[in-house]
């Protein structure tokens, strides 16, 4: 019985992985919606859980929806379910290349593949916007309540932005950094 | 001995994808002038032009940039075995370092320490995200139809799977440039090249990549 779950879990990670692997346009966090659907549907892990993980990913060398795949992959069926993950994601990738590589390679100088990312673009742009709205959902940023933790949690989100788009820090850093100040703050 | 060769040199494809793959912090685009030194001028196995041309290339196939490039490469020197031996070159040392970490993490996730900094993280994630839009949105959104292709996704993507979301964006893009194409308006695709943030890879730094 027990054989037959953890088989089906590996299942649900092959098959949400590997059809994002084939829409994955525009790097990781366009990703992040399709991501957070598999994980409501199935109930992998909590959704607290899901931000903590893509935390990790984004602090990891690699490509970040590949690792939080690989994270979630992990945390839903162990060792077997982070290389299921791997290789779901992988595979995509692999199949495309090798296709265009033998048939198209003039691929990306194609009107009607220029046309088709005239839309792509903006969609992904949509996909990261929902994903920062679902995300700031997850983490309680979204509140009317005057706390310390409230006020604290804007602040922290202020700064990290300001970090990014006006110092231009590496985000790794940035993500360090934060981690420090919630060490001296929340614990 | 072809055999023998052939052997060595899917070795060697591996090796150096698998060297340069730890490097690719916050962005494949990280990995280009590596591969340059590597592929270009150390083992002269490609010109930089064709180096360019493939990262142009795997661009507009899914998935990492630095998983595709690494692959595409990997095929025009070796085929299809060449395209193996570089997709596990580069992805197997960011695997194994994801997979320590996510090892650790769950021996340690209940430590107040670290769920104290998981509070803060989390929100600095949201910032990256808001970030990553940002990026995006400037190469994306050149004008007012796709602006109006980002604004009807958002609301979408509350009812529909993203992948449909996707598919339908796609399919729009194609629609909305013929439409454009025959009342005779000229469809602006890309900004100009002198404006073009994406000329510079270090413009994506961050962004996921």
């Amino acid at each position: 019985m027990q054989g037959g779950l953890s088989q089906m879990v590996l299942w649900e990670l092959f098959h949400t992985f590997f059809l994002m692997g084939f829409v994955s346009f525009g790097g990781g966090y366009a990703m992040l919606p399709i991501m957070e659907t598999g994980v409501t549907q199935y109930g992998w892990i909590s959704a607290e859980k899901l931000t903590n993980i893509i935390a990790i990913a984004g602090m990891s060398p690699g490509p970040v929806a590949a690792n939080s795949a690989i994270l979630i992959g992990y945390s839903a069926a162990g060792i077997n379910g982070s290389i299921v993950s791997a290789f779901a994601i992988l595979l995509p990738s692999l199949i495309l290349v090798i296709a265009v590589a033998a048939f198209f390679t003039k691929l990306h100088h194609n009107p009607i593949v220029e046309r088709m990312f005239y839309g792509l673009k903006p969609i992904v742009t949509s996909l990261i916007i929902f994903a920062a709205i679902k995300f700031a959902m997850a983490s309680n940023m979204i509140t009317l309540e005057v706390s310390f933790r409230s006020i604290s949690i804007v602040l922290i989100f202020g700064l990290s932005l300001f970090a990014l788009l006006k110092l231009r820090w590496n985000p790794v850093y940035v993500i360090m950094l934060s981690g420090l100040v919630g060490v001296a703050l929340y614990s | 001995m072809k055999v023998k060769a052939d052997t060595r040199l899917l070795f060697q494809i591996f090796w150096t994808f698998f060297r340069i793959s730890p490097v690719t912090f916050g962005g494949g685009f990280a990995m280009v002038p590596l591969i340059i030194k590597e592929i270009v001028e150390k083992k002269k196995w490609l010109t930089t032009e064709e180096i360019t041309d493939v990262i142009a290339l795997s661009q507009t196939v899914p998935g990492a940039v630095a998983v595709n490039s690494a692959t595409f490469i990997g095929h025009r020197i070796g085929g299809v075995r060449g395209a193996l031996a570089a997709m596990f070159g580069v992805s197997l040392p960011t695997f194994l370092i994801i997979l320590a970490f996510g090892i650790s993490y769950s021996h340690v996730h209940d430590n107040p320490k670290l769920e104290a900094a998981f509070i803060s993280i989390r929100v600095t994630i949201v910032a990256i995200i808001v970030y990553a839009a940002i990026k995006i949105a400037k190469t994306a959104i050149t004008d007012k139809t796709s602006f109006f292709i980002m604004a009807a996704g958002i609301p979408l993507l509350f009812f529909i799977h993203p992948i449909l979301v996707i598919f339908l964006g796609a399919i729009t893009g194609i629609i909305a440039t013929y439409i454009k194409k025959k009342l005779g308006y000229d469809t602006e695709m890309k900004k100009s090249k002198e404006d073009d943030p994406t000329n510079n890879p270090d413009y994506y730094m961050g962004a996921g990549i």
